[in-house]
């Protein structure tokens, strides 16, 4: 459902992402890892079309996307969040949520809209509640916010710039399984960017890995953290861990 | 009962104010009435994109195209102001998407959105000025009189018939100000205030929801320069457009309340009142001087209380009540 062939980002003489290739398919969770500055959050900008690409091309659905005004990729299917949730706080919570299912939805109808977002907040498990602020929430809460934005505008393919930083182990495991339920539930397709491997690994289906802006493994997650690249790149030093963390795997 | 009175509150109050002039006939304080509805709908007007972050040093630029282009069609062409009208506002409209378009689709924004709008202003005043054969130059510029009262032509002698014009007009204003409130317009041009991308990711144009909200504040202001041209029948590029108007609009603004509808018009109320109470207090020792105060308690608002004054007299209530 996605094609991405030779993507490339310049910011001046720096390369964020420089030729990057992959395919999405219907209904899989793709996970995108790599160190910070790696481009995965260019790439997500790119997708979006918060910011254009510098070469490459971006086909979603068979239509080229690269380079189109970043509404009309929301409208043409794909929802995004932040990595640092960006809530309106001039807005109520459940008008953060209307707001994204009127205008994510080619502002077809207010009910429609308010439908769409009693449907996302239900499914992130929040508070479908019309007095609720956002200054309530704390940062877990905040990442709820994210993904229901994201979903209300009515995706085909989610992009989720996860990075669980921030949370306790157990409000990882349910941020992970929420995306999971997501997929089971709707059939929506999913990218998660993360920089924490260890959760990411037990939900997503297949893993991409980058570095310095380029792709250097891409596979099942088992594959991938084996592959003695992704050791020395991504994970440094930091070898016993990813070995106990397939030995987890194995296990389950 | 408590629901009932405040649903009755604003036919009570425009009942009040539609009986006013017959009640009340002193001429003096009728036109510091039709001076104060007539500013209060130019202030309005501003403060539809100015709530939404979008300051505008602009808007006497349009106010002055609603002016002068009314009145030159009138006295050069002697198209009567229900054409000219409509004429100026498409003369403003173009301005604002001519000067919007580019600032809004290149992010340029904040101070930098300011300092375009401030040098449109300026741009406004000095052709005005500078085509002085047409337009009287600094000198100021009447359109034409015609004897007696004609609709046709927007002219009436007696201040009544101006009291209620004007009325209508700032009402029209106050609901076109309700209607956009309710719209999920607002939603949108309240998430782009906070975070362009943020709105963009949700779906919005964000260009295209500034420009349709600066558009809007244009015509309407472009609207109360030419109301104000018919009232008056003497205008000059000082009173009615260049720095000085749009920052009397920036500061009758943020006195009243920005947030609020009725703000704009308490900020009218307090900026004519004082003018009034400096020219007739001083005469023409004190010209110049409401500018000085106006500078002075701008500072002292924005400091102590950016809301305004309707604005943060609403909150207080509201806080003291949680319950209403």
């Amino acid at each position: 459902m996605l094609a991405v062939e030779g993507l490339v980002k310049r910011f001046g003489g720096f390369t964020a992402v420089n030729n990057v290739s992959f395919k999405v398919e219907q209904g899989e969770i793709l996970g995108l890892i790599g160190p910070n500055g790696s481009g995965k959050s260019t790439i997500f900008n790119l997708l979006s079309g918060t910011l254009p690409p510098s070469a490459g091309s971006i086909k979603f659905a068979g239509r080229e996307i690269g380079g189109l005004a970043p509404h009309r990729i929301i409208n043409g299917g794909i929802g995004r969040t932040f990595q640092i949730p960006r809530p309106f706080r001039r807005l109520s919570l459940f008008e953060n949520v209307a707001l994204a299912g009127y205008f994510g939805q080619g502002r077809h109808s207010l009910a429609k809209a308010n439908e769409a977002a009693e449907r996302a907040l239900a499914m992130v498990g929040l508070p479908v509640d019309r007095h609720a602020t956002v200054d309530g929430l704390g940062a877990a809460g905040l990442k709820k916010l994210e993904l229901a934005k994201a979903l209300a505008t009515g995706p085909k393919l989610l992009l989720a710039d996860e990075s669980l930083g921030g949370l306790d182990e157990s409000e990882m495991d349910q941020a992970a399984l929420m995306l999971r339920r997501i997929r089971d539930e709707t059939g929506i397709t999913i990218i998660w960017v993360e920089h924490i491997m260890g959760v990411l690994m037990r939900v997503v289906d297949r893993v991409m890995v980058l570095d310095h802006g380029e792709k250097i493994a891409e596979g099942l997650p088992h594959e991938v953290s084996a592959n003695p690249r992704v050791i020395e790149v991504y994970l440094g030093t930091d070898a016993e861990a990813t070995q106990a963390a397939a030995a987890t795997r194995r296990a389950v | 009962m408590q629901v009932t009175l405040r649903q009755l509150a604003p036919w009570i109050a425009g009942a009040a104010l539609i009986a006013l002039p017959f009640v009340h006939r002193d001429p003096y304080h009728l036109h510091i009435f039709v001076l104060i509805l007539i500013w209060s709908f130019a202030y309005t007007s501003w403060s539809m994109m100015g709530r939404f972050g979008l300051v505008s040093l602009g808007h006497g630029g349009f106010m002055g195209v609603g002016a002068y282009v009314t009145a030159l069609l009138w006295n050069h062409l002697g198209l009567s102001p229900w054409f000219g009208i409509p004429i100026s506002l498409v003369c403003a409209g173009f301005l604002a998407v001519i000067v919007g378009y580019p600032c809004f689709r290149f992010r340029i924004t904040g101070h930098y959105f300011v300092l375009v709008t401030l040098a449109l202003s300026g741009i406004v005043l000095q052709v005005i000025t500078a085509s002085r054969d047409w337009t009287g130059g600094s000198l100021g510029f009447s359109p034409n009189r015609i004897k007696g009262n004609s609709i046709a032509v927007l002219q009436f002698e007696d201040k009544t018939t101006w009291y209620l014009i004007a009325l209508g007009v700032w009402a029209v204003g106050l609901l076109i100000w309700r209607h956009v409130d309710r719209s999920m317009d607002r939603y949108a041009l309240e998430a782009i205030s906070e975070d362009e991308d943020a709105a963009a990711a949700a779906g919005v144009n964000v260009t295209w929801e500034k420009l349709k909200i600066t558009v809007l504040s244009a015509l309407m202001t472009a609207f109360a320069g030419a109301l104000y041209t018919q009232y008056q029948m003497f205008i000059t590029p000082d009173t009615v457009s260049g720095i000085a108007i749009s920052l009397q609009m920036v500061f009758a603004v943020i006195v009243g309340g920005v947030y609020v509808a009725l703000g704009p018009t308490v900020g009218a109320i307090i900026t004519i009142l004082l003018a009034e109470f400096l020219r007739i207090g001083f005469g023409t020792k004190a010209v110049g001087w409401d500018n000085l105060i106006y500078g002075v308690l701008l500072v002292l608002f924005i400091i102590f209380l950016p809301k305004g004054i309707l604005g943060s007299a609403i909150e207080k209530f509201r806080a003291r009540r949680p319950s209403g």
